[in-house]
Protein backbone atom coordinates (compact mmCIF):
# COMPACT_ATOMS: atom_id res chain seq x y z
CA UNK A 1 0.00 0.00 0.00
CA UNK A 2 1.05 3.54 -1.05
CA UNK A 3 1.16 7.03 0.95
CA UNK A 4 -0.38 9.44 -0.13
CA UNK A 5 2.73 11.62 0.17
CA UNK A 6 4.79 9.34 -1.56
CA UNK A 7 2.65 8.83 -4.60
CA UNK A 8 2.45 12.56 -4.71
CA UNK A 9 6.38 12.72 -5.02
CA UNK A 10 6.86 10.06 -7.40
CA UNK A 11 4.31 11.74 -9.75
CA UNK A 12 5.95 15.18 -9.39
CA UNK A 13 9.50 13.59 -10.07
CA UNK A 14 8.16 13.02 -13.71
CA UNK A 15 6.08 15.84 -13.90
CA UNK A 16 7.75 17.78 -16.40
CA UNK A 17 5.65 20.70 -17.65
CA UNK A 18 2.64 18.83 -16.80
CA UNK A 19 -0.99 20.49 -15.76
CA UNK A 20 -1.99 19.08 -12.65
CA UNK A 21 -5.14 19.01 -11.70
CA UNK A 22 -5.84 17.74 -7.93
CA UNK A 23 -8.79 16.88 -5.78
CA UNK A 24 -9.46 16.50 -2.44
CA UNK A 25 -7.11 14.64 0.01
CA UNK A 26 -4.54 14.50 -3.17
CA UNK A 27 -4.65 18.40 -3.09
CA UNK A 28 -3.28 18.80 0.37
CA UNK A 29 0.41 16.84 -0.58
CA UNK A 30 0.60 17.71 -4.13
CA UNK A 31 0.85 21.46 -2.76
CA UNK A 32 3.58 19.84 -1.06
CA UNK A 33 5.93 18.69 -3.61
CA UNK A 34 4.60 21.08 -6.48
CA UNK A 35 7.11 23.50 -7.82
CA UNK A 36 4.82 24.87 -10.53
CA UNK A 37 1.76 26.45 -8.81
CA UNK A 38 0.80 28.09 -12.11
CA UNK A 39 0.46 24.94 -13.43
CA UNK A 40 -1.79 23.68 -10.68
CA UNK A 41 -5.53 23.36 -10.19
CA UNK A 42 -6.67 22.21 -7.12
CA UNK A 43 -10.85 21.89 -7.91
CA UNK A 44 -12.50 22.36 -4.39
CA UNK A 45 -15.91 23.59 -4.14
CA UNK A 46 -16.82 20.79 -7.10
CA UNK A 47 -16.42 17.76 -5.71
CA UNK A 48 -16.12 15.07 -8.64
CA UNK A 49 -15.44 17.30 -11.47
CA UNK A 50 -11.65 17.58 -11.59
CA UNK A 51 -11.84 14.76 -14.35
CA UNK A 52 -14.09 16.83 -16.25
CA UNK A 53 -12.24 19.59 -16.16
CA UNK A 54 -8.73 17.89 -16.87
CA UNK A 55 -10.25 16.74 -19.95
CA UNK A 56 -11.19 20.10 -21.28
CA UNK A 57 -7.98 21.27 -20.57
CA UNK A 58 -6.25 18.34 -22.36
CA UNK A 59 -8.72 18.92 -25.23
CA UNK A 60 -8.17 22.88 -25.39
CA UNK A 61 -3.88 22.09 -25.23
CA UNK A 62 -3.15 18.71 -26.56
CA UNK A 63 0.40 19.91 -27.16
CA UNK A 64 0.73 19.63 -23.20
CA UNK A 65 0.63 17.01 -20.97
CA UNK A 66 -2.57 17.06 -18.41
CA UNK A 67 -2.40 14.95 -15.12
CA UNK A 68 -5.51 14.54 -13.38
CA UNK A 69 -5.06 13.33 -9.39
CA UNK A 70 -8.51 11.87 -8.79
CA UNK A 71 -9.55 9.99 -5.91
CA UNK A 72 -12.22 6.93 -5.87
CA UNK A 73 -14.96 8.50 -4.35
CA UNK A 74 -14.73 11.54 -6.76
CA UNK A 75 -14.74 9.35 -9.72
CA UNK A 76 -17.71 7.38 -8.50
CA UNK A 77 -19.23 10.39 -8.84
CA UNK A 78 -18.48 10.96 -12.28
CA UNK A 79 -18.00 7.98 -13.16
CA UNK A 80 -19.47 8.06 -17.04
CA UNK A 81 -16.68 11.21 -17.49
CA UNK A 82 -14.40 7.35 -17.98
CA UNK A 83 -16.18 6.68 -21.10
CA UNK A 84 -16.24 10.64 -22.36
CA UNK A 85 -12.56 10.58 -22.20
CA UNK A 86 -12.17 7.12 -23.83
CA UNK A 87 -14.26 8.79 -26.25
CA UNK A 88 -12.19 12.10 -27.17
CA UNK A 89 -9.49 9.84 -25.74
CA UNK A 90 -6.85 12.83 -25.70
CA UNK A 91 -3.35 11.82 -26.35
CA UNK A 92 -1.90 14.07 -23.40
CA UNK A 93 -4.29 13.25 -20.65
CA UNK A 94 -3.46 10.94 -17.73
CA UNK A 95 -5.60 9.84 -15.11
CA UNK A 96 -4.53 8.68 -11.64
CA UNK A 97 -6.98 7.29 -9.35
CA UNK A 98 -6.07 7.20 -5.50
CA UNK A 99 -7.91 4.53 -3.84
CA UNK A 100 -8.17 4.57 -0.48
CA UNK A 101 -11.80 3.12 -0.59
CA UNK A 102 -13.27 5.65 1.94
CA UNK A 103 -14.60 8.99 2.24
CA UNK A 104 -11.67 10.38 3.93
CA UNK A 105 -12.44 14.31 3.96
CA UNK A 106 -15.57 13.11 5.84
CA UNK A 107 -14.14 11.25 8.46
CA UNK A 108 -13.52 7.66 6.63
CA UNK A 109 -17.26 6.75 5.79
CA UNK A 110 -16.84 3.58 3.33
CA UNK A 111 -17.33 4.41 -0.53
CA UNK A 112 -20.65 2.39 -2.00
CA UNK A 113 -18.51 -0.33 -3.44
CA UNK A 114 -14.93 -0.29 -2.02
CA UNK A 115 -13.73 -3.38 -4.04
CA UNK A 116 -14.28 -1.43 -7.53
CA UNK A 117 -11.56 -1.46 -10.27
CA UNK A 118 -10.88 1.64 -11.88
CA UNK A 119 -8.21 0.27 -13.81
CA UNK A 120 -10.14 -2.28 -15.73
CA UNK A 121 -13.38 -0.41 -15.75
CA UNK A 122 -11.00 2.21 -17.75
CA UNK A 123 -10.03 -0.44 -20.34
CA UNK A 124 -13.52 -1.71 -20.34
CA UNK A 125 -14.47 1.85 -21.69
CA UNK A 126 -11.78 2.21 -23.83
CA UNK A 127 -8.71 4.27 -22.17
CA UNK A 128 -5.06 3.26 -24.52
CA UNK A 129 -3.70 2.00 -21.31
CA UNK A 130 -4.41 0.79 -17.79
CA UNK A 131 -2.17 0.48 -14.75
CA UNK A 132 -2.94 -0.82 -11.14
CA UNK A 133 -0.15 0.06 -8.38
CA UNK A 134 0.01 -1.05 -4.76
CA UNK A 135 3.96 -0.70 -3.86
CA UNK A 136 5.63 2.45 -3.71
CA UNK A 137 8.91 0.80 -5.98
CA UNK A 138 6.92 -0.38 -8.54
CA UNK A 139 5.36 2.86 -9.19
CA UNK A 140 8.21 4.49 -9.05
CA UNK A 141 10.40 2.42 -11.51
CA UNK A 142 7.15 2.41 -13.99
CA UNK A 143 5.51 5.94 -13.87
CA UNK A 144 8.33 7.67 -16.15
CA UNK A 145 7.53 5.13 -18.67
CA UNK A 146 3.84 5.62 -18.47
CA UNK A 147 4.42 9.00 -18.85
CA UNK A 148 5.98 9.14 -21.98
CA UNK A 149 3.33 7.06 -23.29
CA UNK A 150 0.13 8.27 -25.74
CA UNK A 151 -2.49 8.47 -23.41
CA UNK A 152 -5.64 8.37 -22.25
CA UNK A 153 -4.34 6.57 -19.18
CA UNK A 154 -5.62 5.88 -16.24
CA UNK A 155 -3.55 4.85 -13.60
CA UNK A 156 -4.71 3.49 -10.70
CA UNK A 157 -2.84 3.57 -7.01
CA UNK A 158 -4.22 1.73 -4.10
CA UNK A 159 -3.56 4.29 -1.46
CA UNK A 160 -3.37 4.27 2.83
CA UNK A 161 -6.62 5.75 3.71
CA UNK A 162 -6.40 9.22 5.91
CA UNK A 163 -9.71 9.88 7.38
CA UNK A 164 -9.46 13.57 8.47
CA UNK A 165 -11.01 14.14 11.60
CA UNK A 166 -11.60 18.01 11.58
CA UNK A 167 -13.74 17.98 7.97
CA UNK A 168 -12.85 19.45 5.17
CA UNK A 169 -11.46 22.56 4.51
CA UNK A 170 -14.70 24.84 2.94
CA UNK A 171 -13.88 27.98 3.88
CA UNK A 172 -14.11 31.48 2.00
CA UNK A 173 -10.35 31.53 1.16
CA UNK A 174 -10.45 27.79 0.24
CA UNK A 175 -13.15 28.52 -2.37
CA UNK A 176 -11.70 31.69 -3.41
CA UNK A 177 -8.21 29.91 -4.29
CA UNK A 178 -9.69 28.03 -7.30
CA UNK A 179 -10.52 31.16 -9.31
CA UNK A 180 -7.67 32.61 -8.87
CA UNK A 181 -5.87 29.41 -9.60
CA UNK A 182 -7.75 29.03 -13.00
CA UNK A 183 -6.83 32.68 -13.96
CA UNK A 184 -3.20 32.03 -13.32
CA UNK A 185 -3.16 28.42 -15.42
CA UNK A 186 -4.97 30.37 -18.39
CA UNK A 187 -2.36 33.02 -18.30
CA UNK A 188 0.36 30.79 -17.99
CA UNK A 189 -1.05 28.66 -21.05
CA UNK A 190 -2.73 31.31 -23.23
CA UNK A 191 0.38 34.15 -22.85
CA UNK A 192 -2.15 36.78 -22.11
CA UNK A 193 -3.79 38.09 -18.95
CA UNK A 194 -7.58 38.41 -20.34
CA UNK A 195 -9.46 37.28 -17.43
CA UNK A 196 -11.28 39.69 -15.20
CA UNK A 197 -13.72 39.46 -12.33
CA UNK A 198 -16.58 37.83 -12.10
CA UNK A 199 -18.59 35.39 -9.81
CA UNK A 200 -18.85 35.87 -6.14
CA UNK A 201 -14.96 35.08 -5.20
CA UNK A 202 -13.13 37.03 -7.66
CA UNK B 1 -48.01 29.66 -30.85
CA UNK B 2 -44.44 29.60 -32.65
CA UNK B 3 -44.02 31.39 -36.24
CA UNK B 4 -41.72 30.10 -38.18
CA UNK B 5 -38.75 27.31 -38.24
CA UNK B 6 -35.08 27.14 -36.17
CA UNK B 7 -32.39 25.94 -38.46
CA UNK B 8 -29.20 24.86 -36.92
CA UNK B 9 -27.24 26.18 -40.04
CA UNK B 10 -27.79 29.46 -38.82
CA UNK B 11 -27.38 28.60 -35.21
CA UNK B 12 -24.27 27.49 -36.56
CA UNK B 13 -23.16 30.85 -38.77
CA UNK B 14 -23.42 32.52 -35.25
CA UNK B 15 -21.25 30.57 -33.59
CA UNK B 16 -18.36 30.55 -36.28
CA UNK B 17 -19.05 33.89 -36.10
CA UNK B 18 -18.00 34.36 -32.19
CA UNK B 19 -15.37 32.18 -32.88
CA UNK B 20 -16.62 29.10 -31.27
CA UNK B 21 -13.97 26.58 -31.10
CA UNK B 22 -15.79 23.23 -28.98
CA UNK B 23 -19.64 22.59 -28.56
CA UNK B 24 -19.76 20.14 -25.96
CA UNK B 25 -23.03 18.44 -25.65
CA UNK B 26 -25.57 15.90 -24.76
CA UNK B 27 -28.25 15.86 -27.47
CA UNK B 28 -32.09 16.20 -26.94
CA UNK B 29 -34.92 16.36 -28.52
CA UNK B 30 -34.78 19.41 -29.10
CA UNK B 31 -31.05 19.56 -30.67
CA UNK B 32 -31.15 16.50 -32.58
CA UNK B 33 -30.50 18.03 -35.71
CA UNK B 34 -28.33 20.69 -34.50
CA UNK B 35 -25.88 17.70 -33.99
CA UNK B 36 -26.29 16.29 -37.59
CA UNK B 37 -25.52 20.15 -38.84
CA UNK B 38 -22.30 20.73 -36.59
CA UNK B 39 -20.61 17.22 -37.65
CA UNK B 40 -20.04 19.30 -41.26
CA UNK B 41 -18.41 22.20 -39.69
CA UNK B 42 -14.92 21.93 -39.70
CA UNK B 43 -13.97 24.64 -37.58
CA UNK B 44 -16.00 23.58 -34.33
CA UNK B 45 -15.16 20.19 -32.44
CA UNK B 46 -18.06 17.99 -30.84
CA UNK B 47 -17.63 17.14 -27.79
CA UNK B 48 -20.02 14.50 -26.27
CA UNK B 49 -20.42 13.81 -22.72
CA UNK B 50 -22.10 10.79 -20.92
CA UNK B 51 -23.74 13.54 -18.61
CA UNK B 52 -24.94 17.18 -18.52
CA UNK B 53 -23.24 17.47 -15.09
CA UNK B 54 -19.50 17.38 -17.49
CA UNK B 55 -20.34 19.73 -19.54
CA UNK B 56 -19.69 22.56 -17.93
CA UNK B 57 -16.34 21.42 -15.79
CA UNK B 58 -14.88 20.39 -19.72
CA UNK B 59 -16.19 23.68 -21.33
CA UNK B 60 -14.13 25.24 -18.31
CA UNK B 61 -10.73 23.56 -19.02
CA UNK B 62 -11.30 24.09 -22.81
CA UNK B 63 -11.66 27.93 -21.47
CA UNK B 64 -8.88 27.73 -19.31
CA UNK B 65 -6.44 26.26 -22.22
CA UNK B 66 -7.48 29.06 -24.62
CA UNK B 67 -10.48 27.82 -26.07
CA UNK B 68 -14.08 29.42 -27.07
CA UNK B 69 -16.49 26.50 -26.15
CA UNK B 70 -20.58 26.32 -25.32
CA UNK B 71 -22.31 24.05 -24.18
CA UNK B 72 -25.74 22.38 -25.38
CA UNK B 73 -27.67 20.15 -22.67
CA UNK B 74 -31.65 19.88 -22.32
CA UNK B 75 -33.80 22.02 -19.54
CA UNK B 76 -33.87 18.24 -17.33
CA UNK B 77 -29.85 17.94 -17.68
CA UNK B 78 -29.32 21.33 -16.23
CA UNK B 79 -31.42 20.86 -13.22
CA UNK B 80 -28.69 17.69 -12.65
CA UNK B 81 -25.78 20.08 -13.71
CA UNK B 82 -26.37 22.40 -10.64
CA UNK B 83 -23.66 21.82 -8.58
CA UNK B 84 -21.29 22.00 -11.52
CA UNK B 85 -22.79 25.57 -12.54
CA UNK B 86 -22.35 26.84 -9.09
CA UNK B 87 -18.77 25.93 -8.88
CA UNK B 88 -17.55 26.12 -12.65
CA UNK B 89 -19.44 28.76 -13.97
CA UNK B 90 -21.36 31.18 -11.35
CA UNK B 91 -18.52 30.19 -8.93
CA UNK B 92 -15.13 31.02 -10.76
CA UNK B 93 -17.04 33.99 -12.87
CA UNK B 94 -16.85 31.40 -16.35
CA UNK B 95 -17.66 33.21 -19.45
CA UNK B 96 -20.02 31.13 -21.49
CA UNK B 97 -23.32 30.32 -23.29
CA UNK B 98 -25.51 27.62 -22.86
CA UNK B 99 -27.69 26.72 -25.44
CA UNK B 100 -30.82 24.76 -22.96
CA UNK B 101 -33.26 22.76 -24.78
CA UNK B 102 -36.11 24.14 -23.46
CA UNK B 103 -38.22 20.54 -23.34
CA UNK B 104 -41.92 21.00 -22.68
CA UNK B 105 -42.14 24.94 -23.88
CA UNK B 106 -45.66 25.79 -22.98
CA UNK B 107 -45.86 28.43 -25.67
CA UNK B 108 -46.45 25.32 -27.73
CA UNK B 109 -49.93 25.07 -25.35
CA UNK B 110 -50.79 23.47 -22.12
CA UNK B 111 -48.08 21.38 -21.07
CA UNK B 112 -47.71 18.70 -18.01
CA UNK B 113 -44.24 18.75 -18.86
CA UNK B 114 -42.17 20.01 -14.88
CA UNK B 115 -38.94 19.83 -16.80
CA UNK B 116 -40.10 23.28 -18.59
CA UNK B 117 -42.40 24.65 -15.90
CA UNK B 118 -38.99 24.51 -13.81
CA UNK B 119 -36.62 26.28 -16.65
CA UNK B 120 -37.25 29.96 -16.00
CA UNK B 121 -37.46 29.86 -12.44
CA UNK B 122 -34.50 27.73 -11.98
CA UNK B 123 -32.41 30.34 -14.09
CA UNK B 124 -33.50 33.03 -12.58
CA UNK B 125 -32.82 31.24 -8.59
CA UNK B 126 -29.28 30.60 -9.83
CA UNK B 127 -29.05 34.47 -10.92
CA UNK B 128 -28.62 33.02 -15.10
CA UNK B 129 -29.27 36.10 -17.54
CA UNK B 130 -31.55 33.96 -20.65
CA UNK B 131 -32.38 34.40 -23.72
CA UNK B 132 -35.29 32.12 -25.27
CA UNK B 133 -35.03 31.58 -28.88
CA UNK B 134 -37.84 29.92 -30.47
CA UNK B 135 -37.35 30.62 -34.39
CA UNK B 136 -35.03 31.78 -36.82
CA UNK B 137 -36.78 35.52 -35.94
CA UNK B 138 -35.46 35.39 -32.69
CA UNK B 139 -31.56 34.82 -33.59
CA UNK B 140 -30.47 38.09 -32.75
CA UNK B 141 -30.64 37.25 -29.07
CA UNK B 142 -27.56 34.88 -29.55
CA UNK B 143 -24.93 37.57 -29.99
CA UNK B 144 -26.63 39.20 -26.88
CA UNK B 145 -25.73 36.59 -24.81
CA UNK B 146 -22.28 36.18 -26.23
CA UNK B 147 -21.85 39.94 -25.23
CA UNK B 148 -23.49 39.47 -21.93
CA UNK B 149 -21.56 36.49 -21.30
CA UNK B 150 -18.17 38.19 -22.37
CA UNK B 151 -18.94 41.41 -20.44
CA UNK B 152 -19.92 39.89 -16.91
CA UNK B 153 -17.99 36.82 -16.68
CA UNK B 154 -20.95 34.92 -16.24
CA UNK B 155 -22.92 32.09 -17.65
CA UNK B 156 -25.54 33.07 -19.80
CA UNK B 157 -28.37 30.60 -21.29
CA UNK B 158 -30.29 30.56 -24.49
CA UNK B 159 -32.60 28.29 -24.39
CA UNK B 160 -34.05 26.86 -27.17
CA UNK B 161 -37.27 26.85 -27.29
CA UNK B 162 -38.41 24.58 -30.17
CA UNK B 163 -37.09 22.07 -32.14
CA UNK B 164 -34.44 22.36 -34.37
CA UNK B 165 -35.38 21.89 -38.37
CA UNK B 166 -33.64 18.91 -40.00
CA UNK B 167 -33.03 20.84 -43.39
CA UNK B 168 -32.98 24.14 -44.82
CA UNK B 169 -35.75 23.62 -47.16
CA UNK B 170 -38.57 22.44 -44.35
CA UNK B 171 -40.86 25.40 -44.85
CA UNK B 172 -38.87 28.58 -42.98
CA UNK B 173 -40.49 32.15 -43.00
CA UNK B 174 -37.97 33.97 -41.55
CA UNK B 175 -35.60 36.59 -43.01
CA UNK B 176 -32.58 34.74 -41.29
CA UNK B 177 -30.48 36.58 -39.12
CA UNK B 178 -29.49 40.02 -39.39
CA UNK B 179 -25.53 40.49 -40.20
Amino acid sequence: MITYADACRIINDSRGDAVAVTTMTQTKYWNQVSQEPDLDIGIANAMSKASSVALGLALGKPDRSVLCLDSDGSLLMNFGSLATIAGMAPKNLYHIVFNNGIYAITGGQPVPAPGVQYAKAAEACGYASTYRFDDTESLDSTLPRILASHGPVLIEIIVKGEPQSEGVDQTWESNAKMPLQLRALRKRLTGTDDWFSGGPYI
Amino acid sequence: MINGVLHPKKVIAQLVKHRVSHYVTLPDSETAHMYEALMAEPSITIVPVSREGEAIPVAAGLFVAGQNPVISIQNAGLYEAGDALRGLALGIGLPLVMFIGYRGHNRKGDTPDSAATFLEPFLHMWRVDYFVVESNHDLDRVPVAFERAAKTNQPVAVAIGTEYAKTEDSGDQSKGIKE
